[in-house]
């Protein structure tokens, strides 16, 4: 058994951000991620971000990956990483469980972080589950990270932010996107973003959903039908497009593995994604010294992520007895950061959410 | 080859990379360094990765990050291996996985 | 339009523009119809011609006596929401952001293209820079009909 006072379970923007304020404050901790890169999913967001520059506005989603790992091996001496490390268990005791290298090995810890982001959620239409459907991030991975495109024929379902990034991406890459289809009657992310799409001529079609997919060993066609005020299906108002990939863009939902396993209470929040824990002050889940942040306890925004990261990071450490020479200074900043981040009409729904999910 | 991307206005594709030769159901193949074993597969145009086990549907990759299994292969006679985030090693034996995987396969 | 197609209406697209006079020097053209939380632009500018204020869900105000239309605005945006535009005689000229391959040519003609993504007409692409500072996002300077004020926004090659 490894004894370790922090342990920090995800390094997407959340866990890196965590890790850098323990390390300011003083507070040791071991940092473990699953992939053999840590950035989580900003190593293949191209596009620039949002926010302000606190939160690295304007920067490329990789460049602020690159920027927030540079923070964290700047303390080699409090961060320990280990990467291409699963997860497996986390039990009541605080006793994690990871497999590395193919080793099943026992960590005690004191205090944990969980940071370990989303998955994609995916839509019930017939044959969704033909090769060439694929999650919008799946696409982005595909494309961003190992430079293979999805197909050269697609169709993107899902108007949100990542719906309308990926898309411009795919057309980036030489993709050619068919038409964005959208169930609701109205564009779901931000129009800036809607309004790049348009102008490369694809189409967004509101109050339209996919009926089916068609194809033996892959998607060789899908259709569309149109959706009523009451989101029932138009008779007559189906549209077939030939495509060779389908790209399903309908959110995310935290991923809780790791907080249902070691019993903390949970929610169903659609406002947040789905189930997720509470949030007791402090950022800790109904369980002491288990913390949780980023879109492993609500989805939100990359930078967001980030501000709740530098938070959890201060509290924990500050938990364990290591308090950040700036903690009152910087929690207020984060705090404000975070309010601003939230404060316009695309906040609401997210502070609704965290309105139930506190406890 | 057609789905390589070869420009990129923000990211660089231009290096050149080792080619890694490895055989798909028998199948010689080759992908690059780096690449996952389904990245690779995706760039020849193989998108079938295994076969539901109950109605035996095909099945490619959906998350490509290690979440959703359903990119899972025989790798080298072991069965359910996540290959959208296993990455592509030279002389591979990869196949098209039918069953839930026994142990026996191995 | 806006929120069901992507389109901004006429009417908020001549929102953002002040009128000829004005346009005689180059002078930013933000079309940032929504409150989101993002500032880049107003941090960026190098002549705080920009505000949005404290709180960054602000819609972005351009003054435009103090904007010299240098265009750091518009690679500067994460929406890729602003453009400069001047009236240079009967031609406008506009400088607009481009991220896609391959890049046009300066001396090319190349379809001037509106907020449907539909071709309106030619386009002169007169200038390309592409700097280190501007983090590939390309700035293309175009010269357009004076007709397409409100209607032309990008550009695409001739096929």
């Amino acid at each position: 058994m490894i004894n370790k006072d922090l342990v920090i379970i995800g390094g997407g923007p959340a866990g890196l951000c965590a890790a850098k304020m323990a390390a300011e404050a003083g507070q040791s901790c071991l940092l473990i991620d699953r992939n053999r890169t840590l950035g989580g999913q900003l190593i293949k967001q191209t596009h620039m971000f949002f926010g302000s520059e606190k939160q690295f506005a304007k920067t490329r989603g990789i460049d602020i990956a690159n920027k927030l790992v540079e923070d964290v091996r700047k303390h080699p001496d409090l961060i320990e990483i280990w990467d291409d490390a699963t997860v497996v268990g986390l039990y009541q005791d605080k006793v994690i469980t990871v497999l590395k290298n193919e080793l099943y090995i026992k960590v005690q810890s004191k205090a944990v972080i969980i940071s370990t982001g989303a998955s994609e959620k995916v839509l019930a239409f017939e044959n969704n589950d033909l090769p060439g459907i694929y999650g919008a991030g799946a696409v982005q991975t595909l494309m961003n990270v190992y430079g293979v495109k999805p197909g050269s024929r697609i169709v993107m379902v899902g108007s949100g932010n990542i719906g309308l990034i990926v898309s411009y991406q795919l057309m980036q890459a030489g993709v050619r996107v068919l038409s964005i289809i959208e169930a609701s009657p109205k564009i779901g992310g931000y129009k800036v973003h809607a309004s790049k799409i348009r102008r490369l001529g694809i189409d967004i079609v509101t109050s339209c959903t996919i009926k089916k997919a068609i194809g033996t060993e892959a998607v060789e066609k899908i259709v569309t039908v149109k959706l009523d005020e009451k989101w029932n299906e138009v008779p007559g108002s189906e549209k077939e497009y030939e495509v060779d990939a389908v790209c399903i863009a309908v959110g995310l939902t935290p991923l809780t593995n790791l907080q249902s396993m070691i019993g903390s209470e949970m929610k169903y929040i659609s406002e947040l994604g789905g189930l997720v824990p509470v949030i007791y002050p402090n950022h800790e889940t109904s369980i002491e010294n288990i913390f949780s942040c980023g879109d492993a306890s609500g989805i939100e925004e990359a930078s967001s992520a980030i501000v709740e990261g530098y938070i959890t990071g201060l509290l924990a450490s500050k938990k364990l007895g290591n308090v950040h020479p700036r903690y009152d200074e910087l929690m207020d900043e984060y705090n404000t950061q975070l309010n601003n981040l939230r404060n316009g009409p695309f906040g609401d729904k997210i502070l609704n959410g965290l309105k139930k999910q506190g406890a | 080859m057609r789905l390589r991307i070869k420009e990129h206005p923000i990211l660089n594709f231009e290096e050149e990379k080792k080619v890694i030769h490895f055989t798909f159901n028998n199948l010689p193949v080759t992908g690059y360094e780096g690449d996952t074993i389904a990245s690779a597969l995706h760039a020849l145009g193989i998108k079938k990765l295994s076969e539901s086990s109950h109605w035996k549907r095909p099945r490619g990759f959906y998350c490509a990050i290690g979440n959703c299994s359903s990119c899972s292969m025989i790798v080298d006679g072991e069965p359910n291996v996540r290959t959208c985030i296993t990455l592509l090693k030279e002389g591979m034996d990869v196949r098209v996985q039918t069953n839930k995987g026994e142990i026996h396969d191995k | 339009m806006l929120a069901k197609e992507g389109v901004a209406t006429l009417e908020q697209v001549q929102s953002r523009f002040p009128n000829h006079e004005i346009l005689a020097r180059p002078k930013a053209i933000i079309e940032c119809y929504e409150n989101i939380p993002c500032n880049p632009c107003s941090t960026s500018c190098p002549f705080e011609a920009i505000t949005i204020g404290e709180d960054i869900n602000n819609k972005p105000e351009v003054n435009f006596d103090k904007c010299t239309g240098c265009g750091v605005c518009v690679y500067n945006c994460p929406g890729l929401a602003i453009m400069v535009c001047e009236v240079s005689g009967d031609k406008l000229r506009f400088k607009i952001s481009y991220e896609f391959l391959p890049y046009p040519v300066e001396g090319e003609i190349w379809n001037a293209i509106n907020r449907k993504g539909e071709v309106i007409g030619d386009a002169l692409i007169e200038k390309i820079t592409l700097t280190k500072r501007q983090d590939r996002t390309a700035l293309v300077q175009v010269l357009v009909d004076q007709d397409y004020l409100y209607d032309f926004v990008t550009i695409r090659r001739k096929i």
